[in-house]
């Protein structure tokens, strides 16, 4: 039954000022299961993750994509959020001179089910808040201005948990963060997936975050294609060996410095993720 | 989206742009003695102020027209009536006001700024004060709030003369004349030494005839030790011919006396408005000015702390947007004349739609300045590839001794910022409109909480149609 599908990505090629980021990806993401895409720096995996959101900065040279039986291609961001599709940014934005509270409003209006107003917005707010270990003083903050990292990504997490959107897409949600951020980042998503029976697309070239996590299926992306997907396992073999044997052949050399940098970063033995040395590796996927 | 790219040109300003036709008397339009005279024996003015007149508009007709900033060729003086007379008489009540009259108020929203917390309200209809009235506790502090004809005969007639446009005198500008010959309506307040009002007082000014100007005289005194919070609202429906506005503002800030001036203006897209408002601080004084500059074709204002008191200072946050069709140009003056005195400066400008913001700044630092120090900073923001936005602060320092800063960024609201906001499922309209009420915000920190709604509310109005 094709409905089962909430997530259909058909042959999607995506550039960026005229470079082929993706390549001919097709990927089919049922509802209610935990996809993770994985793959080095640069392998264009947050670049899937803007695409499938709408990011102008990228043109869909082909392929579509298709979320719960519609064609969203050539949907607005905004659309495709109405729609049920949430993107938790690698980078969340800052913007100067906007309190979060009225952001967060603003998610909120419009929204059937989860529209409310004045004392049950603040309660709900403030639940959140405390079950994602934010200190209630942030949210009187301006958008992400004076947050750290490991802030910023709770207030990820605590968007997606406000939205409960029908497909989270998770961009490096674990990059930057300490063990305890981290296992507060691990409860929202696990509090996501229970609270609405959420499908997740995880981005991520690490495994710690998957540890508590039931994995349906793992995808790799290497050089703009996906190269393999299969069960959890892949993902520990992963972890294990890195992403060597996804490369061979044609292997750009532009990107191998990259690839090793990740390799070194996966194996870090440290297990903090967030305190990888300066130089290891780059935190973002090229865009 | 083709709908809404129609709107860039002409914005939906309905909420704002709302006249009633309304039988009034006018005088002949054009500039002559005869005319000047006409105003003075209709306001039944003492005889100082109809030569105060007469000798301002010889120097209009002397005055060159400014040549450095935006073209003026619109304006045609002799197609400006100069003086438009509403039918009602003031009045000091509300209940007592003219239906229409009361409906625009309401429009404006003055009623309910009156009855949540503010003191006093005098708005100008036209160009005669129709409505004024004063709360209790202003009034037994001593302190005096009316329209200022009516106080040129008064109790404090011979204070007025001795103030009247001295900090602003008619040789200053053109329109400065222009103002000394025809001002009409505007307020009077003085709050003696030591009087401390801790609400604002307020005043809304219209103007809602075609072809009038408007020139209304604000004198504003606050003695020693006195503190005042004026704020001063303005705005104007649309109208097809040239419309000027040459107002005049003068405030006299006394020793350790503080005045806060705030004004949102929202002038319609016809107005010239060429205002001049100037204070002078003595000795550990203050004035702090707060201006939010929307609507009107082309603008010229630069309101001038003269801070003449040893450690006196002023602040100005400004805000300036200029849309399509209009030329802002907007800023601020600073002359440190005394020792340790200090100013700080922080504005922020929108452009959009080929709208051209300037900010022009002039700081002077005069031989007795020792000590002294300003900073000023100002950030642009262009909304698209069309407008523009420049700078041209000047400083005139003649002190070795004295602390001068100037910062200046151009920017423009990041494609990533869109996106992020569009993710979370805010039209691009919305994301961006949020961004640009960000930017503003620390002006609107500045602004008692209804006018920093109202100014996020023109920001909203401005924004409109603004994808294309």
């Amino acid at each position: 039954m094709s409905t089962d599908i909430l997530l259909s990505i058909q042959g999607l090629s995506v550039s960026a000022d005229g470079k082929r980021i993706l390549d001919d990806i097709s990927l089919d993401i049922p509802a209610g299961e935990t996809h993770i895409v994985m793959g080095p720096n640069g392998a264009g995996k947050s670049t899937l993750g803007h695409a499938v959101m709408g990011d102008p900065s990228y043109a869909v040279d082909a392929g579509r994509i298709v979320f719960d039986g519609r064609d969203i291609t050539h949907l607005s961001p905004d659309k495709r959020s109405h729609a049920g599709v949430f993107l938790s940014f690698q980078a969340p934005v800052e913007i100067p001179g906007v309190p979060l509270t009225s952001f967060l409003r603003a998610q909120i209006a419009g929204r059937q089910g989860i529209d409310m107003k004045g004392r049950r917005f603040k309660q709900r707010i403030a639940e959140l808040a405390e079950q994602l270990e934010i200190d209630s003083s942030y949210l009187d903050r301006e958008l992400g201005v004076g947050f750290s990292g490991g802030e910023k990504k709770k207030l990820e997490m605590l968007q997606l948990l406000l939205l409960k959107p029908r497909l989270a897409i998770l961009d490096e949600t674990d990059s930057g963060l300490d063990v305890d951020a981290l296992g507060v980042v691990s409860r929202g998503i696990e509090a996501y997936r229970r609270s609405c029976e959420g499908t997740l697309v995880v981005i991520t070239h690490n495994t710690r975050i998957l540890e508590n996590l039931p994995i349906d299926a793992v995808h790799v992306i290497s050089d703009g294609r996906l190269v393999e997907s299969g069960p959890a396992a892949l993902a520990d073999e992963i972890d294990a060996r890195g992403f060597e044997r996804f490369e061979s052949g044609k292997n750009l050399a532009a990107a191998s410095a990259d690839v090793r940098d990740s390799l070194h970063c996966d194996h870090a033995e440290d297990g903090l993720l967030g305190e990888k040395r300066a130089g290891d590796c780059t935190p973002a996927d090229i865009r | 989206m083709t709908r809404k790219r129609t709107e860039v040109a002409d914005i939906d300003r309905s909420m704002y742009d709302f006249r009633f036709d309304n039988a009034c008397e006018r005088v002949d339009a054009g500039l002559t003695p005869a005319i000047v005279e006409e105003i003075s024996r209709r306001k039944n003015e003492p005889a100082w102020m109809r030569a105060f007149r007469l000798e301002s508009l010889e120097a209009y007709h002397a005055a060159a027209t400014p040549d450095w900033g935006p073209a003026l060729d619109g304006l045609d003086m002799e197609n400006i009536v100069t003086y438009v007379k509403p039918d009602t008489e003031q009045k000091s009540d509300w209940e007592s006001v003219p239906d229409d009259i009361k409906t625009t108020f309401d429009r404006l929203g003055i009623p309910e700024a009156e009855r949540s917390y503010l003191a006093g309200v005098g708005a100008q209809y036209d160009s005669e004060l129709v409505y004024h009235s004063m709360q209790e506790s202003a009034a037994n502090m001593g302190i005096v709030y009316s329209g200022i004809e009516e106080a040129l005969t008064g109790e404090y007639a011979d204070l007025i003369r001795s103030r009247f446009m001295t900090l602003v005198p008619p040789s200053d500008h053109k329109f400065a004349a222009l103002h000394g010959a025809v001002w009409s309506g505007g307020s009077f307040v003085y709050v003696p030494a030591g009087a401390k009002l801790d609400f604002p007082l307020q005043s809304y000014f219209r103007l809602n005839a075609k072809g009038a100007g408007q020139f209304e005289h604000t004198l504003i005194i606050v003695e020693d030790d006195a503190d005042l919070h004026f704020i001063e609202g303005c705005s104007a429906p649309r109208y097809n011919v040239a419309n000027l506005h040459a107002g005049c503002v003068e405030l006299f800030v006394g020793k350790r006396a503080r005045l806060r001036y705030s004004t949102i203006e929202n002038w319609s897209k016809n107005m010239y408005n060429l205002n001049t408002k100037r204070a002078v601080v003595d000795e550990e004084g203050s004035v702090e000015w707060v201006s939010g500059s929307f609507g009107s074709h082309v603008g010229y204002l630069y309101p001038m702390s003269v801070l003449a008191g040893a450690k006196s200072s002023c602040t100005f946050t400004g805000i300036t947007f200029a849309g399509t069709a209009q030329n802002l140009d907007t800023g601020c003056k600073v002359v440190l004349a005394a020792p340790e005195t200090s100013a700080a400066i922080q504005t922020k400008s929108i452009s959009k739609g080929g709208g051209i913001s300037t900010f022009r700044s002039s700081v002077v630092a005069t031989e007795a300045a020792h000590g002294a120090s300003a900073s000023v900073s100002c950030q642009s923001l262009m909304l698209d590839d069309a407008s523009r936005a420049d700078t041209i602060p000047a400083m005139d320092i003649r002190c070795k001794h004295v602390d001068i800063g100037h910062e200046a960024t151009i920017g423009r609201i990041g494609d990533d910022a869109v996106f992020y906001l569009m993710s979370r499922g805010l039209s691009e309209e919305a994301a961006r409109t949020m961004v640009v009420n960000g930017f503003a915000d620390p002006v609107g920190k500045e602004l008692p909480l209804e006018y920093a709604v109202e100014m996020n509310n023109l920001i909203k109005l401005e924004m409109e149609g603004a994808i294309g």
